[in-house]
């Protein structure tokens, strides 16, 4: 009789399975069936395999394709930026905050209110440099302190429950946060002040055209990442806070304040959000309750993408997800006869979080996780 | 406490701390709800005729609840507690009053500075609300005035013996019941042709008349009074009945009441309440279906709009003349055999790549999964299938021979949805015991124990997102039904957190929870789309249901109606401690337990 019931447990486990691997084999064969229908009308337009799906599809000109990745990668730098607090709380603490895109939020709208102000002073025409400044200063405090804040209400007293105790919690803190935004500011959408035109001209840098707002997005990213490997690696802060990631007891017993510790965390995640709330404010230059939504999903895909609880992950899968969506619309829907592809943005992002979870769970990097958030 | 005076000066000092901290939360609470511009909204909604309304009550319940709270002790054993004194009374008071200087400061603000370019309630309007239509002086008398009245009520709170203490919360309760629900208690009135009597409750501007409002409350207050403890004893003694025949015969009797109400009611309720419970109906039905897969199986899926608009949109199809693509006209119940056979593909596609996640992964995934639907049907791609953004209108009435189901009769949507109601809680009921569901209890307490204990968990947590999808595709299958027609718009991802917050307000696993869940939270704020009885919570609906749902798992994730087993699950450690320290310590937790 056991016999009969490990067989059929057998068979009926690898049912589930053999779907998953048909939907592998799927979304492989079509991701490269659209890239190489791309490839071939690149070289081609004419021949038969590229106009099989879509006749009318031209391909891109080199500038077009070489613009989709300068704009993915500067958006991805930001995504790599929330993605940032995302990875660290969920190293340390095991939990996905759901409200830190709201904390991203909250670091735009405070730029866009000091920027107002500063507009309305005239210090941000005639010295520019400075008002970027004041505005990333106040907007990394404001975020760092709704992280800080929503830690000590919403999440230390959880720390004991179960996981998903305070993920429904977060998403809760994400939900009041946003409509208290919505209740202080109103709906409607707000605009940054219009930006230097030494900042926001074209430049052609190595052939590629590429607007001075998004080299600034890229520095600035690169430069809070350099900022922040240090803090972790170099600093005695960062080894405590990889200490409490890899065991809080033990942490503890070493003599390291592990709630101060996850303050920290809480905090820089924050800041690593606000710096990229101010970057969003000068790429898009509007801002609404609801901005810190999507970029929020997208940036925890981005954390999976790059394996969680890995910081160069993180920011690697930031901008790895960043040119995908901004890319496979065009190379690998287009090809394939799906009209009306640049709506597909988002659910291409989403769809990349399921394939790194169907094909490589642990993310392109690798997690580095404790030993009881491994299970 | 008098005698050493070092250790009195500490506890004052001590006191003194905690006074200006909570006072200061207190003061910033009230100046925040002001800004958010809940009292400018809300003070349409009058509940005692030219006393209060909506408005003012959100700022009153603030400075009452922190006096209560400042003057809490924690009860340590084995230290001396001081008594109870006039000093906790002096401490809620002063917190009271830290919380009114909040507002004069705000009144003083908004007279003198402008600052309405970032914050849009910083208006007039607000001014005037503050000061009463009077002087900024007469405002701040007011509410100092009221704010250490509410403090010090908040502090005595704890003094008051438990006789007094439950007149006062049978009188405040019940009246604001009476203010709420007085759209319901017009309808039923008049359905039952006693329009005198909510003539006499009620002021013709909306609202209690004050006279009526302190007879209803000397009643309300007498009540347990009059009681006392009867009505305990009654449930006493049918629970100690414990016979099964005993048992059987009383659920039967309940049972029947219940149905004979549900069933008889509507006729004597109009069009706007009737609809209002069919919108409570349609969440329950949604409710019912997460509850399987959040509170049996303990799967998280955020994205469980995507069954509902699967349901909506395969009845859409089916049975809508301007379907774009495929239009075949049938009748309801034909479609619905393909709802459930579509259902239960999306609950296998969407269930099968997720099941292996673990939890949290699950909820974004699902999540994802949701927002994918929906952008599928908003997208260029499928419009000449599913219609893009302009949807499927003109999706035909239900027609039953004699009867017929349609939007502009609420009353037919209710009993449609009342059938499904019945059916969904019929399923769950037989579920929760039968093996599958003790399996799915099983997977949600330790998924890696219950593998070994020989439960297959893969079929298993396939099983709950099927039975959760099918349920909700229903509720989606009677709203394109009801409404007429399907939008990508009603499918957003907020109806999938708006269930969940309902599923874990009313009780995570628990059938009567999710009931009561659904009918104090749809019925009274209101769905994503559809106002409940306080309509003027529109703007607000999301606010208050992310801070309940934080309130909520902070101080009681069971839910209301919890279910003991996820009771303990929860407070397993404290179970734990308790069991360590002996029985006596068990017992008086379950003391604290009751009068929670």
């Amino acid at each position: 009789m056991s016999e009969i019931v490990k067989k059929r447990f057998k068979s009926r486990v690898s049912g589930v399975d053999r779907f998953l691997t048909f939907i592998r084999v799927l979304m492989a064969t079509l991701i490269v069936l659209g890239v190489v229908a791309f490839i071939s009308q690149q070289i081609w337009p004419n021949n038969p395999f590229a106009e099989w799906r879509n006749p009318d599809a031209r391909g891109l000109t080199g500038d077009q394709f070489k613009g989709l990745v300068v704009s993915g990668l500067s958006q991805g730098a930001m995504y790599g930026l929330i993605a940032l607090g995302y990875s660290m709380v969920y190293g340390v603490l095991g939990f996905i905050n759901f409200a830190h895109g709201e904390v991203f939020m909250v670091g735009t709208m405070s730029g866009w209110i000091t920027s107002e102000k500063l507009n309305d002073a005239g210090l941000w025409e005639s010295n520019f440099i400075l008002s970027l400044f004041l505005i990333i200063f106040v907007a990394i405090t404001t975020s760092t302190v709704t992280a800080i804040i929503t830690e000590r209400i919403a999440y230390r007293p959880l720390r004991s429950s179960p996981r998903l105790i305070p993920l429904i919690t977060s998403i809760g803190v994400s939900f009041f946060i946003q409509n208290a935004v919505l209740g202080l500011f109103g709906p409607a959408s707000k605009g940054y002040p219009r930006l230097p035109e030494w900042l926001s001209k074209q430049r052609s840098i190595f052939t590629v055209e590429i607007a001075g707002t998004k080299i600034l997005v890229m520095v600035v990213a690169g430069l809070s990442m350099a900022g922040l490997w240090y803090l972790v690696e170099r600093t005695q802060t960062g080894r405590a806070m990889r200490a409490v990631a890899e065991d809080k007891e033990i942490a503890s017993l070493m003599g390291i304040n592990v709630n101060r510790t996850i303050v920290i965390t809480f905090g820089v995640g924050g800041a690593m959000a606000g710096v990229g709330g101010i970057l969003w404010g000068l790429l898009f230059r509007s801002v609404t309750h609801m901005t810190g939504f999507l970029p929020g999903i997208k940036a925890f895909t981005a954390a999976v993408v790059g394996g969680i609880g890995n910081m160069g992950g993180a920011m690697a899968g930031g901008v790895f997800l960043g040119s995908a969506e901004s890319i496979a619309p065009m190379v690998i829907l287009e090809p394939l006869g799906v009209p009306g592809v640049s709506q597909l943005k988002d659910a291409v992002a989403f769809t990349v979080l399921v394939l790194v979870l169907l094909f490589k769970p642990s993310g392109l990097f690798g997690e580095r996780l404790s030993q009881e958030d491994r299970a | 406490m008098m005698t050493d005076t070092s250790a009195s000066k500490k506890l004052f000092e001590q006191n003194w701390k905690r006074i200006s901290f909570w006072g200061s939360i207190c003061a910033l609470s009230q100046v925040f709800i002001c800004l958010v511009g809940l009292p400018s909204e809300l003070n349409r909604r009058i509940l005692i005729e030219s006393t209060l309304s909506l408005g003012y009550l959100f700022i009153l319940w603030i400075p009452l609840v922190f006096g209560y709270i400042v003057s809490k002790m924690v009860e340590l054993e084995g230290v001396e507690n001081p008594k109870p004194g006039a000093a906790d009374l002096l401490s809620g008071a002063l917190t009271g009053l830290f919380g009114s200087l909040g507002l004069v400061l705000l009144m003083l603000g908004i007279d003198n500075l402008d600052m309405r370019d970032p914050l849009i309630n910083w208006n007039p309007k607000l001014f005037r609300l503050l000061t009463f239509e009077n002087s900024i002086g007469f405002g701040s008398l007011v509410w100092i005035a009221v704010g250490v009245g509410l403090g010090t009520v908040g502090a005595s709170l704890h003094q008051m013996s438990s006789q007094i203490r439950k007149m006062v919360a049978y009188a405040t309760f019940g009246l604001f019941s009476f203010a709420v629900l007085e759209d319901v208690i017009d309808d039923l009135s008049e359905g039952f042709r006693l329009e005198w009597l909510s003539d006499m409750i009620y002021a013709k501007k909306g609202g209690m008349t004050v006279t009526s409002m302190i007879v209803l409350a000397v009643v309300l207050a007498l009540l347990p009074l009059i009681t006392r403890g009867k009505f305990k004893k009654t449930v006493d003694r049918y629970r100690s009945d414990a016979t099964p025949e005993n048992q059987r015969r009383n659920s039967v009797v309940l049972f029947s009441i219940i149905a004979v109400l549900v069933i008889v009611l509507p006729w004597f309720l109009g069009g706007i309440i009737n609809e209002l419970l069919a919108n409570v109906g349609l969440f329950l039905l949604l409710a019912l279906g997460l509850n399987i897969v959040v509170g049996l199986a303990g799967l998280l899926d955020l994205g469980y709009v995507a069954f509902f608009a699967v349901g909506g949109y395969t009845t859409a199809v089916f049975t809508s003349p301007n379907s774009p693509w495929f239009s075949p006209e049938t009748h309801f119940g034909i479609s619905l055999l393909v709802v459930v056979v579509m259902a239960t593909l999306a609950g296998l596609l969407i269930g099968a790549p997720v099941i292996r996640m673990r939890g949290d992964y699950l909820a974004i995934v699902t999540l994802g999964f949701g927002e994918i639907i929906r952008l599928l049907f908003l997208s260029d791609w499928l419009k000449p299938y599913l219609g893009g953004s302009q949807g499927i209108t003109n999706i035909p009435a239900i027609d039953l021979g004699p009867w017929e189901v349609r939007g502009a009769d609420p009353r037919s949507v209710f009993y449609m949805v009342l059938a499904f109601c019945v059916l969904a809680i019929y399923v769950s009921w037989r579920l929760q015991g039968s093996r599958l569901g003790r399996a799915w209890m099983a997977i949600r307490e330790d998924e890696s124990v219950a593998e070994v204990m020989g439960i297959n968990t893969v079929n298993s947590k396939l099983m709950a997102f099927v039975v959760g999808a099918v349920l909700a595709s229903f509720s989606g299958a009677v709203l394109a039904a009801k409404v007429g027609s399907v939008f990508p718009k009603s499918f957003e991802i907020l109806v999938s957190i708006i269930i969940l917050v309902v599923v874990i307000v009313g009780g995570m696993g628990s059938i009567t929870g999710v009931m009561v869940g659904s009918l104090v939270l749809i019925g009274i704020l209101g769905g994503p789309r559809q106002p409940g009885l306080l309509q003027e919570f529109q703007n607000f609906k999301l606010l208050i249901y992310g801070a309940l749902l934080v309130f909520m798992m902070l101080k009681r994730p069971e839910g209301l109606v919890p279910t003991a087993r996820r009771t303990r699950e929860l407070h397993q450690e404290e179970y734990l401690q308790d069991a360590w320290l002996g029985d006596d310590e068990n017992e008086e937790r379950e003391e604290v337990g009751e009068q929670l």
